[in-house]
């Protein structure tokens, strides 16, 4: 494919632009391609792939039990260690791999009630809603547009030089610090789409609606996570210290009220442990889906679009700004596990509503069509992708900033 | 949304326990992972298990499904939503169940004919063996006995059509020593070659043991097809028989057609595969509808289902079997009347939930949707 010069919006489009070099009808080529990618994947979907979700579904379910088993010796503190980290894998794996992926309509295609986004619900505090209303709908549909998508930099953070600075971002890097800990929260709240609240644009009703939501969410995780298992706990180690007091004779009369003070002393301990393991884990779940999260959009590779570079928009240009404003993360295929496949973020805001299992497999054939129509394939590994978030973060905190060097068009690596 | 099974008959101290623990698996329930121990402990949906599966003739098989709880039961006729995964899909189809509901072993039967072109047929008869589960969904139809069974039956029926009967001999089978009521019942039953009968066998050991059974099996290849007028013939007093008729489309309109022109309607039941769903669409008015949640009105025809209404208005409205038999398209009723475009019945009370696949606005209705 010879490149061709005319733009398709000449004096719109700046020259960096992705879509710069592209014509018309290179593009509606383009989308006639990734349209092909999309329906022979769809049509060659089958048990292979219902094998894959409800393997990593059952994978979950296992996790989440040995780790609340783990955790009833929460006082030990192996146990402890070991039961945090089951709890921790088990929750990043709810929430990414299965939640977010069977939110997106990903499995709807089985027609399984159990497996379906109108169904589905999730660990999180975000509720399905509300997810698939700001997430699924805003994001996807106006990813990366100024303006639009509200996720550049969940309206709390400048993550582009073109977003206007303002002394309140001087605190970013300490929201940025608490949005990593408390992502689920920030993502709850961010959904409520704040600006539209302060505008007035949103009714009352609805706001109140979605915060009831929010408040159900908080309150089964916290019974769940902070009252209920630790209440096991408490309860099986009490009752271990009696039968241990039992054993050894120390329930005669004398001991038995020191016996009895153990019992309650050990359970409150166990409470106290488990509460703190499952903290834990919801934190490390937020560090990490913040970080994979942030990796898919805010890297130096990835391009923001002005709200007149996509306006009256083709299919084609649309798949252009799909791919160009998201970054892939390499690794290896637990690695993209782990991520819920969002490494793979380039190929799912191509095709949003694709099974995660075929990301990697689609993969060479997107990069072939990068190649071929002279167009960024966006990647790199984690802790490069990371970095680049955070210092990003950091420099934009204050005013200036200049927009990074963008990668170009893809050239295959040679062997 | 997706179709599902019927709720099951759960013990109730069963629901109480799993109710007091939920809040341990939030936001899943406890049957999420003790599903991963037995499939068939789901309190959520009926599913059964495939208990073993026997070849008929004629291509069909019969199917014997444990159910993971108590069966609730059917009237001998009735047919039941049983949904299976082919190639990783869920596909749901209506088949008659051929057991009678009194079975010792509490299982169910139903006896699907190898439909080439078909996606569920195909494994059923092909594909499925003992063990896999399946869901089970709700039970329906009107092509049933009544309560008493009338003294004098003529059935008539066709190559899988005789699925629905079978059922009805086998329950008068196991009840009638029981009620020692008298029963005289003519079966004539049409199929290529008497080697094409389905339940053949089980069909020519009760004719000769039973006295209350009088059977005929017209061999079509070799003396043709039965038409009205040989009825004279081959059962003269079919004129003073409850006649139950189970076949073909073309068979079944012969029938009809002579039964009403003999003045003998009201004494015949007949069972259509193909439910005809707005056959008689151009009766009622239409309407405008109001679907609150989408906040959309969409105004639908005198015929034309509240569920495509919907559709055509761009709601993504929920939908199954769209022939009012799963029960996944239901929504509130606001306000207004509807027409059940089955029977042609108007009716509709506010808070009721309905069927938007098989209702039609009957002038403006609101509906919470």
């Amino acid at each position: 494919m010879s490149p061709v010069t005319e733009t398709t919006k000449p004096g719109v489009v700046g020259p960096q632009s992705p879509l710069a070099h592209l014509s018309d009808q290179q593009l509606e080529e383009l989308a006639d391609e990734f349209d092909a990618i999309h329906d022979e994947v769809y049509a060659d979907l089958g048990e292979r792939d219902r094998k894959y979700i409800q393997s990593m579904i059952e994978m979950h379910r296992r996790l989440a039990v040995m780790s609340r088993v783990l955790l009833l010796a929460s006082p030990n503190r192996l146990a402890w260690i070991a039961g945090t980290a089951t709890n921790s894998a088990a929750k990043i794996l709810e929430n990414m791999e299965i939640g977010h992926n069977v939110l997106h309509g990903q499995w709807d295609w089985m027609n399984d009630p159990q497996i379906h986004s109108t169904t589905w619900d999730w660990d999180t505090a975000s509720t399905a809603e509300s997810w698939k209303h700001s997430h699924n709908y805003v994001h996807h549909t106006y990813t990366n547009i100024m303006g639009k998508d509200k996720d550049l930099g969940y309206e709390i953070m400048r993550i582009d030089p073109d977003q206007k600075w303002h002394p309140v971002y001087l605190g970013q890097p300490i929201y940025n610090l608490l949005l990593m800990a408390f992502f689920e929260w920030g993502v709850a709240m961010h959904d409520l789409d704040l600006e539209a609240i302060r505008k007035g644009e949103k009714p009352m009703d609805d706001v109140k609606q979605e915060l009831k939501g929010i408040a159900g969410k908080a309150k089964s995780q916290v019974v769940k996570d902070y009252i209920a298992w630790p209440a096991v706990s408490a309860a099986a180690n009490a009752a271990g210290s009696l039968a241990v007091s039992a054993v050894t004779g120390k329930l005669k009369k004398k001991q038995r009220s020191k016996a009895i003070a153990d019992a309650a002393g050990a359970g409150r301990r166990a409470f106290k442990s488990t509460a703190t393991a499952n903290f834990t884990a919801n934190i490390v779940r937020n560090f990490w889906s913040n970080a994979i999260i942030f990796c898919g959009h805010f890297p130096d590779q990835t391009y923001v679009f002005s709200q007149e570079e996509v306006e009256d928009e083709s299919r084609g240009a649309w798949y252009v700004r799909q791919l160009a404003g998201a970054a892939n993360i390499d690794g290896s295929p637990m690695f993209h596990i782990a991520s819920g496949n969002l490494s793979f973020q380039v190929e799912h805001h191509l095709f949003p509503d694709m099974p995660s299992s075929r990301y990697a497999e689609i993969a060479p054939r997107v990069k072939d069509v990068c190649e071929r129509y002279g167009l960024p394939y966006n990647t790199g590994p984690f802790l490069q992708q990371w970095s680049m978030v955070q210092r990003t973060i950091l420099r934009l905190a204050f005013p200036g900033g200049e927009h990074k060097p963008k990668p170009g068009p893809y050239v295959p690596e040679r062997a | 949304m997706a179709e599902r099974g019927a709720q099951p008959n759960v013990p109730r101290y069963r629901r109480r326990a799993l109710k007091a623990v939920e809040s341990f698996f939030s936001p899943l329930l406890p049957d999420d992972y003790l599903e991963l121990i037995n499939p068939l402990w789901s309190t959520q949906e009926l599913r059964g298990r495939i208990e073993r599966i026997h070849p008929e003739a004629d291509g069909a098989v019969t199917v014997v499904i444990k159910p993971g709880y108590k069966w609730g039961g059917h009237k001998a006729g009735q047919y039941l939503r049983i949904g299976v995964v082919v190639d990783g899909i869920h596909h749901w189809r209506a088949y008659s169940l051929t057991s009678d509901a009194d079975r010792p072993d509490g299982c169910i039967t139903i006896t699907p004919k190898l439909v080439d072109a078909g996606k569920v047929s195909p494994w059923l008869t092909g594909h499925a063996k003992p063990g896999d589960i399946v869901r089970l969904g709700g039970v329906e139809g009107t092509f049933v006995l009544p309560d008493r069974v009338p003294p004098k039956l003529l059935f008539m029926t066709a190559g899988s059509g005789i699925t629905p009967i079978m059922s009805m001999i086998r329950s008068i089978d196991r009840s009638i020593d029981r009620s020692r009521a008298y029963c005289d019942i003519v079966h004539i039953h049409s199929a290529r070659d008497a080697d094409r009968v389905i339940f053949g066998e089980e069909l020519d050991r009760l004719a000769s043991d039973r006295a209350w059974l009088d059977l005929h099996v017209q061999e079509t290849a070799k003396a043709g097809r039965i038409e009205p007028p040989h009825l004279d013939e081959l059962c003269p007093d079919w004129r003073d028989r409850q006649t139950y008729a189970s076949g073909p489309g073309e068979m079944l309109d012969a029938i009809s057609a002579h039964w009403e022109a003999e003045g003998l309607n009201d004494q015949l039941s007949i069972e259509r595969f193909q439910p005809l769903i707005g056959g008689k669409g151009g009766d009622g008015t239409g309407g405008t509808i109001t679907f609150r949640k989408s906040k959309v009105t969409a105004s639908a025809q005198a015929g034309t289902p509240i569920l495509v209404a919907g559709e055509e208005a761009g709601i993504e409205m929920p939908f199954g079997c769209r022939m009012g038999i799963c029960h996944t398209c239901v929504g509130q009723l606001c306000s207004g009347r509807l027409r059940d475009l089955r029977t042609g019945e108007i009716h509709g009370a506010e808070g009721e939930m309905v069927r938007t696949c098989v209702n039609a606005p009957e002038g403006p209705v609101e509906m919470k949707l």
